[in-house]
């Protein structure tokens, strides 16, 4: 299992492993006590959704950012001139060259066009943005985006907003295995133990946004998310026994050897 | 000409009348348990049947409007420009042969309309008007959306059929999506309702969301104006549209509506009225059968209803609107479409959305998109 190291993306250090998103809440209440809860330092918010030429914006103003990193996404975005110049305004208006590049031209299942998201990787890189990039998980493209220099790749355990889990298992250990930025798995996780289970298989971090807004309770269910990750934060650092195909005796018979 | 013409032909409308009415619980049954709607089954959904089974859809189309859109509802006001109307539809309230005092907004006026509704809150604005466009010309939208694309996140239009070009104009100039209800898709029936003029033109109309596809809208509205003719089948083929329009126009996100015809000047009275029960059953099946459509909900219906709706499919409502030219700020002075029923203002139709536990969102849309 890969060894768990500080999660540090672009220079910045976060101790938590769960990043929130801000859209399905009921209210900004109710998403500013969940995000609370949650224990992240790092929130993503859609550009779409903000006024951010409106300081009481009820998104932005609901939430103390001294306490957590504004990642604004591109959510909504069809093709990579559109992202760019959502980043563009983003950075004008939010104060921050972090962006989360979001490229959908579906807007049904939401799934990220890998073409149109490493040309808008290309060019916000060259414009001095720190980039995570939204993707799917296809291990080729992640390492042409770590290449391009993200800081990070992200990609989906299954479409965003079906709370199926990691449907993607597979493609997804093999980004692990070969990425040298960290790797947020983010889409898709609908219950803490999906969570769990990414952070277990080596994930530097997971996003979650649909499971924590919709929950009939989403304070409680973020504070479970957060429970599930730090668990399985403390199964990593405790060398976890692995599984075999073969069992293992707790009285060998080839122990005499011994 | 339209692709779904030909699709809208080929239907063998008798007998899918005949499943529609003949279709059993146990059909319906099978649909909800697989969880997914096959384009043949959808007639199913629209069954008497069905009807039978109203909640146990109303708890899926929750549940998937819930997991889709989340707690939110997005709001929209309508901006009418104009009544002037060279069409005589038996049901609407600027059909030409009324006597309504007619009006159309200069463009300082429809921006000043336009201020009103943006100090109310409203970041998404739907502009409407007559079949006229002698008042209501190329020039004189562009130099409205112009004038407006300042101020609002989205812009959309409900006006009357264009060719492509003059659609890929508006869109340049900031319009982002479009909105023509073919009203029926019942051809026998649509030439009844629609007297010699430009509107009788059945195919014209219906290709004419097409060609806004074609043009790059984002958001490509359809609806059925329901009262007209039998619901069942009418809603089945809006659907069948609706699942059209996405499958082609694959980057666009497709809105449905479904107007229940209210008294307007004309007095028209609805020969097929549908009930309460039979709307909140179309409601449910256009949810399943169209997971991630926009389900749109005007004013023409009742604010009890309304809330009674949030949560079960419905994602996009107008408030507070105004359905005569020049109505938001001034006394009447120009006759409206129809009569609202929902008479609150913005702010009270937003405290009745989250005291029911969701978001009103003003705002689901970036300039940034489209310049």
């Amino acid at each position: 299992m890969k060894k768990l190291e500080k999660l540090i993306i672009a220079g910045a250090e976060f101790h938590s492993r769960l990043f929130v998103g801000t859209g399905k809440f009921p209210s900004p209440q109710v998403m500013a006590e969940a995000i609370e809860a949650s224990g992240s330092e790092m929130v993503t918010v859609a550009l779409r959704r903000v006024d951010v030429n409106n300081p009481e914006d009820s998104t932005l103003s609901a939430l103390d950012f001294s306490k957590y990193r504004l990642l604004p996404n591109t959510s909504g975005a069809r093709n990579a001139d559109e992202a760019v110049r959502l980043a563009k305004l983003s950075r004008a208006a939010c104060n921050t060259n972090w962006i989360k590049l979001e490229v959908t031209p579906d807007p049904n299942y939401l799934l990220p066009d890998g073409v149109e998201t490493l040309k808008a990787a290309e060019t916000l890189l060259g414009l001095g943005f720190i980039v995570l990039p939204y993707i799917n998980a296809d291990p080729i493209l992640a390492k042409r985006l770590e290449e391009a220099g993200c800081a990070t790749v992200m990609p989906l355990a299954s479409p965003i907003g079906s709370n199926r889990g990691l449907m993607t298992r597979d493609q997804i250990a093999i980004i692990i295995e070969q990425s040298r930025v960290p790797v947020v798995v983010d889409a898709g996780l609908g219950m803490p133990s999906h969570a769990a289970e990414a952070i277990e298989m080596g994930a530097d971090a997971v996003l979650v946004n649909t499971a924590i807004a919709i929950a009939g309770n989403p304070v409680a269910m973020a504070e479970a998310f957060k429970l599930a990750i730090e668990a399985a934060e403390k199964a990593r650092l405790a060398d976890p026994a692995g599984a075999t195909v073969f069992a293992r005796p707790s009285s060998p018979l080839t122990g005499f050897l011994r | 000409m339209s692709d779904f013409f030909s699709i809208l032909t080929s239907l063998n409308t008798e007998q899918i009348r005949r499943q529609i009415e003949e279709c059993r619980v146990c059909d319906v049954e099978r649909v909800l348990l697989k969880g997914f709607v096959d384009d043949d089954e959808l007639p199913i959904l629209f069954s008497p049947a069905a009807g039978l089974m109203l909640e146990e859809m109303a708890r899926r189309s929750a549940a998937l409007t819930l997991r889709r859109f989340g707690r939110v509802i997005q709001l929209y006001a309508p901006l009418y420009l104009s009544n002037e109307c060279t069409n005589r539809c038996r049901y609407c309230g600027f059909a030409g042969d009324l006597d309504i005092p007619r009006m159309t907004l200069t463009p300082k006026r429809a921006i000043s309309e336009g201020d009103i509704l943006h100090r109310q809150g409203f970041r998404h604005i739907l502009l409407v008007s007559g079949e006229s466009p002698r008042h209501v010309s190329m020039d004189y939208l562009l130099e409205v959306v112009r004038g407006l694309s300042g101020k609002f996140a989205s812009i959309s239009i409900e006006l009357y059929p264009m060719e492509k070009e003059e659609y890929q104009r508006l869109a340049e100039a900031g319009v982002d999506g479009i909105a023509l209800y073919q009203e029926t898709y019942n051809q026998v029936r649509y030439l009844e309702v629609h007297p010699p003029g430009p509107k009788r033109d059945f195919r014209r109309r219906l290709a004419a969301i097409e060609k806004g596809g074609e043009a790059g809208f984002r958001s490509l509205g359809v609806g059925a104006l329901l009262g007209l003719t039998n619901w069942r089948l009418d809603a089945f083929i809006l659907a069948l549209h609706s699942r059209y329009l996405m499958r082609r126009f694959w980057q666009s996100r497709i809105a449905a509506s479904f107007p229940r015809i209210r008294e307007a000047a004309g007095h028209y009275t609805p020969d097929y009225p549908i009930s309460d029960a039979d709307f909140v059953q179309m409601i449910c099946a256009m949810r399943l059968i169209l997971p991630d459509a926009e389900l749109v909900m005007s004013t023409r219906e009742s604010a009890a209803l309304r809330d009674n709706l949030i949560g079960l499919g419905i994602t996009r409502m107008s408030a507070g609107s105004r359905t005569n030219p020049g109505g938001y700020g001034a006394s009447p002075e120009s006759g409206g479409q129809f009569e609202v029923e929902d008479s609150r203002t913005p702010a009270e139709v937003a405290r009745a959305i989250a005291s029911k536990g969701f978001e009103p969102v003003f705002k689901d849309f970036d300039r940034a998109f489209i310049r």
